[in-house]
């Protein structure tokens, strides 16, 4: 088992899996007949070389973070909350009630207020499947599929019904007041006096709430009694309640952090980006979460990386489809590749690893 | 509504359930055997892609229908891989085939056909067409005959062949389950696997069967969705049915049967939704069963510990409240004691249901008990 260091296990296996996840990915791009090199050019100059593509991935990226902290803190319980996309979406629901019907004197009053309703509403969506799991051993993973679907139906409900303006024909709220209006990084940078940096690109300051989610959960996970109680029993259920851990109230806790971490997502993409509640807003997020907790292992600085990482790539996906005959979904697949090496075949990846430190061990 | 109005939803019914039924058996095989498969999904998307791409191109469905239960077994494959041989986790492993197929069948279908992701519409001999029965009548002249006639002609006539092989596996799964040595041995493998080992019977083997099984079934799912149900391939065609199977299979608590009456009465929600824009129902009906569940739950938790209370009690005063909710739009509206049903309660309704009984409130759920757990042999 110890054959590799601990930071070879941590490091190289997603990086190993990622180099895979690359190489098959370049092969299905040269299968449909575009060059890989320049698709990569492609991203990186649509991405990285341009502070507007800056801002569009950090906008990503702000999604990622939450969604992955959120996947992560279930998976400390050994708890795979897979509803992290209805959670969102419920998220999305308390933002949109709390900046569309309390008047907020300024944004940085409603992106509290905001904050915590988003927090609540993803919290009470995680919370009816954390109980059925605690108190009536429902599975989780059948839970959160059906709560995504039921949330899916909750938000059409009232984006064709009552949070719709009357005479509008699109499925979405009315806008929100301006004095809801998250700074962008456009804003802030115009504020420092550089005039044309990151031209109407969505990154707002949420970006840096995803920041602090990080340090929190940092701290939650490795520096509080309760993340001691957690892993206790995402390590070993029966052992942690024989040290007194109950694993009711672990499960509700932490499926509710992991919850409300979801629902948090919304202020980014909500209150921040589109400024009004619209369908499908979420985007799959909830799922990328998935991706970038096992890339990220299910730490706060891992899923930093990680969700970097995807930021780039959702970015750089949509240069790609602009430019090249290659569809936004090829990042679907990046993304899929990725959660099947890290994730569900990571002895295979493993493997090869180990024997490379064999051999060097063994000079 | 008259009978033939009846009639028709009962047939269409039967059209949307099939695919569901395919999945959900395919599901059953899979978690008898203790594999857990959330990638149902997946496999019936790649195939009901690969199917109406192969049908195109060789003008042949049948080509297609191989082509697709292919397509769909190797996706299989990849779960057999990782979950049996290789020991991870079978729903990370079921999400990530998910995944490759919404992905690859779009990235692949652009570059096949470039038609942003779609497949060219399927000629005749590319799909399945419906099969007539003899005496039946066309849906013209439908309106002039006797209820009987109705019957056979409209619901039990005029399907696509796969509609039939469908219901025809569910007697062959129950005959294969319950009734074969392999059958035996394949639930036993879901239930305790190690004293399938010690019985000498591969429980790898036996898994990879149950696996391949559960392929061939989402193949034949997914065909039917995009050359008998429809006639090509569009992105996320599959459109969450291999999640509603899997809400069937806990609906039908593992047994073939029930898989039919769950996937027959989902299928049937799907059918309502679909006929019919407006389900009006009248107010008081609506409320004064609100006002009973709300009650029910109330009343269950009285003596229940504080979690308990804080959430279903929470949940029935939700309930009390869009009840009450109810009464009041009615009293402000004035005359109108009809009150429309969302269109998208009806879809959730599959959910829904699902999560009522797996929470045991009625009838219990019991999971094979090995499902998610890879065998590790002993030495």
């Amino acid at each position: 088992m110890d054959v590799m260091p601990k930071w070879a296990d941590v490091v190289l296996v997603p990086l190993f899996s990622l180099l895979l996840a690359a190489f098959l990915s370049a092969l299905l791009i040269l299968a449909i007949g575009e060059s890989p090199s320049e698709a990569l050019s492609l991203m990186v100059q649509g991405t990285l070389l341009r502070s507007a593509g800056w801002g569009y991935m950090l906008y990503y990226t702000t999604n990622f973070i939450f969604t992955g902290l959120a996947v992560s803190v279930a998976f400390h319980a050994s708890l795979f909350n897979i509803g992290g996309e209805g959670q969102a979406m419920m998220g999305g629901l308390g933002v949109s009630l709390v900046c569309l019907f309390i008047p907020w004197p300024h944004w940085s009053l409603a992106i509290v207020g905001a904050s915590v309703g988003a927090a609540v509403f993803g919290m009470i969506w995680a919370g009816l499947p954390a109980y059925l799991q605690a108190k009536r051993g429902s599975h989780i993973v059948i839970t959160t599929i059906m709560f995504n679907f039921i949330a899916a139906g909750i938000l059409n409900f009232f984006l064709v019904g009552a949070l719709k303006p009357k005479g509008s024909m699109d499925p979405a709220t009315a806008n929100f007041p301006a004095s809801t209006h998250l700074p962008t990084f456009e804003d802030m940078a115009q504020l420092l006096g550089f005039e044309k940096m990151f031209r109407s690109a969505p990154a707002n300051v949420s970006f840096f709430i995803a920041l602090l989610a990080c340090v929190a959960v940092w701290y939650l996970i490795w520096r509080s009694p309760l993340g001691y109680e957690i892993r206790a029993l995402g390590k070993s259920g029966p052992a942690a309640r024989y040290a007194g851990v109950g694993s009711v109230k672990i499960i509700m806790i932490t499926m509710m952090i992991s919850g409300a971490l979801c629902g948090l997502m919304a202020i980014n993409t909500t209150q921040g980006e589109s400024e009004r509640l619209i369908l499908n807003f979420t985007e799959g997020a909830g799922f990328i979460g998935i991706a970038v907790a096992l890339m990220g292992r299910s730490h706060p600085l891992g899923v930093l990386l990680a969700a970097l990482l995807f930021g780039f790539l959702y970015q750089g996906g949509a240069e790609l489809a602009l430019w090249t005959k290659i569809p936004r979904e090829l990042i679907i697949v990046i993304q899929a590749l990725v959660i099947l090496f890290t994730g569900a075949l990571t002895m295979m990846v493993r493997a090869p690893l180990e024997r490379l430190f064999l051999m060097a061990w063994r000079g | 509504m008259d009978f033939l109005t009846l009639v028709q939803v009962l047939d269409s019914s039967l059209r949307l359930a099939t695919p569901l039924l395919l999945a959900c058996l395919a599901g059953l095989f899979s978690e008898r055997a203790g594999i857990f498969d959330i990638g149902l999904e997946g496999k019936i998307l790649a195939a009901a892609f690969v199917s109406a791409a192969v049908a195109y191109t060789t003008g042949s469905v049948w080509v297609g229908l191989l082509a697709g239960i292919g397509a769909s077994v190797m996706l299989s494959a990849i779960h057999g891989l990782a979950s049996i041989t290789l020991r991870g986790d079978q729903i990370i492993s079921g999400v990530a085939i998910n995944f490759l197929a919404a992905g690859l069948t779009v990235v692949v279908a652009q570059a096949w056909f470039g038609q942003g992701g779609r497949t060219p519409p399927l000629q005749s001999g590319g799909r399945f067409e419906p099969i007539n029965f003899p005496g039946a009548i066309p849906s013209k002249e439908m309106a002039d005959v006797g209820p009987v006639m109705q019957l056979y002609s409209e619901l039990i006539s005029g399907h696509s062949l796969l509609v039939y092989v469908a219901l025809l596996t569910v007697p062959l799964s129950w005959f294969v389950l319950y009734q074969t040595r392999f059958g035996l041995r394949l639930r036993a493998v879901g239930e305790n696997p190690a004293a399938v080992d010690t019985a000498g019977i591969s429980v790898v083997g036996m898994r990879y069967a149950a696996v391949v099984i559960c392929g061939v079934l989402c193949g034949i799912a997914g065909a039917y969705i995009a050359t008998a149900l429809q006639a090509n391939f569009t992105k996320d065609m599959s459109a969450g049915r291999g999640f509603i199977a899997l809400a069937a299979l806990i609906f039908a608590k593992w047994r073939p049967w029930y898989a039919l009456g769950a996937c027959l009465l989902f299928g049937f929600f799907f059918a309502v939704d679909n006929r019919f824009q407006n389900i009006l129902l009248p107010a008081w009906s609506l409320s004064g069963v609100l006002l009973l569940t709300a009650f029910g739950l109330v009343s269950y938790v009285w003596r229940k510990d504080l979690l308990d209370k804080i959430v279903l009690g929470g949940l029935g005063f939700g309930v009390a409240f869009v009840s009450v909710l109810i009464v009041i739009s009615v009293w402000s509206a004035g005359m109108s004691t009809q009150i429309k049903i969302p269109v998208v309660f009806i879809q959730s309704l599959p959910y829904i249901l699902t999560v009522v009984v797996l929470a045991g409130f009625v009838g219990k759920a019991i999971p094979p008990r090995s499902g998610g757990v890879p065998y590790v042999k002993e030495k």
